[in-house]
């Protein structure tokens, strides 16, 4: 364990709202812990050798922390139980601090599904086995209770690692999110909204690659005033539907955007890329992530220059 | 609008159906599937209609195309049978399990003028689309080598319960996972005349390989180097990579990235310099109407539905060019089942101490 104490924030105090109901206006992101980069597979790859060591990540989330940041929006990765523990063991240490769990980690299902088939990988990843086998046995047809089971068990299963810690949000991945739009699974939405709402207390959040679609099928949901990630960037980097859709539901719809992607991995300068987000009406939140404690101070500083 | 039926719900048919049920000039008229809890839920939650019998479908509905993503030992029947009715069919990879089969396909649609095309949806990716510009224009001069790889984390143990870890219904690492970088080799340097020392082996499987390597012949003297393996989990997920070798520079691209080393006595073109140029996937992909999983996976459905409105546009992956990457995967099945060939050091005198020279003999190894 890390024998360090976090700074403390010597820049303007931590980036929480005031008003409770509303989001940090930073978030940070757990990419580069785990070799995610989609600019480039050498950059990812020494980010895994390097993040490998949780005290890496601990060191880069308390630099964070030391910036202000409050929030971790993070996959449900194995590795994150790792950091939810050393949150838990040190309440004072980080006192006021978050997860935004965001689930399923796919790439888990997906490989799961390669080998095992999709009822396989269901059962896998049930925590009663038994259920689901006993449900299709015969071969009858999943009711929609049974539906409605699966996809809480589901969601329970992922929550697991995060009991004793804040989940004031809890997100479904843009994978899942966008396959369920693409299918008009819409029911889907509302049922995940409801046992989040019920069972965790916390506000349903959802991460699409689509939002101007998306919006729609929330609102055919009944899901009023939603919560939603999508990119939202300058040069329209995986903005489906394009900019200008995306800057109009900003504008006319009831929704709160989170904004992630701002900087379209890299690709737009930092102070051009936040000039431009904070031109946008309506962004709640950003998420950003950085592996570097100067990476993380300089877009912080952006951001309370922007705001003022 | 284009009348489709979606064939196949497992992982890729579903992603499919996901995404070209978004499309805005498709629409998915039925969906088939062996496994009723899936067309149960996708009845009731999405008013799909479905049928647990692909002809009783084509009986049923009236359609214009078919995307089928069965396993692949079911795709030579259901291609044949949807060509027959007159239909255009997008089918998954690889295309059959004989290269007789997929030639043959490929002959039946090109009589019947129906549009078909194969899902490698490499050939749709930003930096491999940038890097068979270059190589179209000739950027890294005369090619002498393309090296194909892909490697990712499928199989970490010995047990897999579903058909792709059964090599004769067309799992394994050979037909899942190397098929995408050598059908990406052919892409850029074309068609193989032969191959040679071809290794299909066991990680963990046990019913079928986990890794594939093999040195790959092509014409005008390229030579291919093939490395993949499916049981490696210091990858996140599955990463290709193609390197091609030139006398003016090379190119390595992945999903990610293009990396251009140009000489200075390389041709001139617009946005490369001589030494390195890198450009990302960011700045070489096209906005989709609907993102899933990738760009390029919404890409391939729009270039099916495009080519099925306008016959003039230019084909990517028709049966024709699957079926050139399925002759390949069968040469390398025949090439690994005839067992090594090597050159052992008997073979060499040991009073010689330079190495005994050896005959080229490309094709005629073991005929």
């Amino acid at each position: 364990m890390s024998t360090t104490t976090p700074r403390t924030s010597d820049s303007g105090g931590p980036l929480t709202t005031p008003e409770t109901a509303k989001l940090d206006r930073v978030l940070f992101g757990d990419n580069q812990f785990f070799g995610i980069n989609h600019r480039s597979e050498e950059k990812a790859r020494e980010q895994a050798m390097r993040f490998q060591d949780l005290d890496a990540i601990m060191a880069v989330i308390d630099d964070a922390y030391a910036s202000g940041i409050r929030t971790l929006m993070c996959t449900t990765h194995d590795r994150i139980a790792d950091v939810v523990e050393r949150v838990r063991a040190e309440p004072e240490r980080y006192d006021g601090f978050s997860f935004f769990p965001c689930m399923p980690y796919a790439h888990k299902y997906a490989d799961a599904v390669t080998e095992s088939g999709i009822l396989g990988a269901l059962n896998r990843f049930m925590p009663d086995e038994g259920m689901l086998n006993a449900m299709m046995r015969g071969g009858r047809s999943l009711a929609k209770k049974d539906i409605e089971g699966i996809i809480t068990l589901l969601v329970d299963a992922e929550m697991a690692g995060f009991a004793g810690v804040r989940t004031p949000v809890v997100w479904l991945q843009n994978v899942v999110v966008d396959l369920l739009l693409g299918l008009g699974f819409t029911d889907a939405f509302a049922i995940f909204a409801n046992h989040v709402r019920s069972r965790y207390n916390a506000e349903p959040g959802f991460i699409t690659m689509n939002l101007p679609m998306l919006l729609d099928h929330l609102d055919s949901a009944g899901i009023d005033n939603p919560l939603v990630c999508s990119n939202i960037n300058k040069i329209g980097f995986r903005m489906s539907g394009g900019v200008e859709a995306y800057q109009a539901a900003l504008a006319e719809r009831p929704f709160r955007a989170v904004a992630m992607s701002v900087f379209a991995s890299g690709a737009i300068p930092p102070r051009e890329a936040l000039e431009w987000i904070y031109a946008q009406p309506g962004i709640e939140s950003i998420v950003f992530g950085a592996s570097s404690r100067s990476h993380i101070e300089s877009t912080v500083a952006l951001v309370r220059e922007f705001e003022r | 609008m284009i009348r489709l039926g979606v064939v196949g719900l497992g992982k890729m048919g579903l992603s499919h159906l996901s995404m070209i049920r978004a499309h805005p000039e498709v629409s998915v008229e039925a969906v088939v599937d062996s496994a009723g809890y899936i067309l149960g839920v996708l009845s009731k939650y999405t008013g799909l209609k479905t049928f647990t019998d692909f002809e009783k479908m084509l009986d049923s509905v009236e359609l214009d195309a078919v995307l089928i993503a069965t396993p692949t030992r079911f795709h030579a029947a259901m291609v044949r049978t949807a060509l027959e009715r007159g239909l255009h069919v997008f089918c998954e990879k690889p295309l059959t399990l004989t290269a007789a089969e997929s030639a043959e396909l490929s002959g039946i649609a090109a009589v019947r003028g129906l549009v078909t095309q194969v899902g490698y949806h490499n050939r749709f990716v930003g930096t491999f689309r940038e890097a068979k510009r270059l190589l179209e224009a000739d950027a890294i001069g005369r090619i002498t080598h393309v090296q194909a790889e892909s490697y990712g984390p499928v199989v970490l143990k010995a047990k897999g319960t579903t058909w792709r870890s059964k090599r004769t219904e067309g799992g394994g690492c050979l037909y899942d996972y190397a098929a995408h970088p050598l059908d990406l080799a052919t892409w850029f340097v074309g068609d193989a005349l032969g191959v040679g020392g071809t290794i299909l082996g066991s990680v963990f499987s046990e019913n079928t390989e986990d890794e594939v390597y093999s040195t790959i012949y092509f014409a005008d003297g390229v030579s291919g180097q093939l490395s993949v393996n499916w049981s490696d989990e210091s990858y996140r997920k599955m990463t290709t990579r193609v390197s091609v070798f030139g006398t003016q520079g090379k190119i390595i691209a992945d999903r990610q990235e293009i990396q251009v080393y140009l000489r200075s006595t390389a041709p001139e073109l617009d946005g490369y310099a001589p030494g390195w140029t890198i450009k990302s996937t960011t700045e070489l992909t096209d906005e989709v109407w609907f993102y899933l999983r990738g760009e390029e996976y919404s890409a391939q459905l729009d270039h099916f539905v495009q080519r099925i409105h306008d016959p003039a546009v230019a084909p990517t992956n028709d049966f024709a060019s699957a079926a050139i990457t399925d002759r390949i995967i069968e040469l390398l099945t025949v090439d690994a089942a005839a067992g090594a060939s090597t050159t052992a050091p008997s073979s060499v005198p040991a009073t010689t101490s330079a190495p005994a020279p050896r005959r080229r003999n490309l094709l005629g190894r073991r005929s």
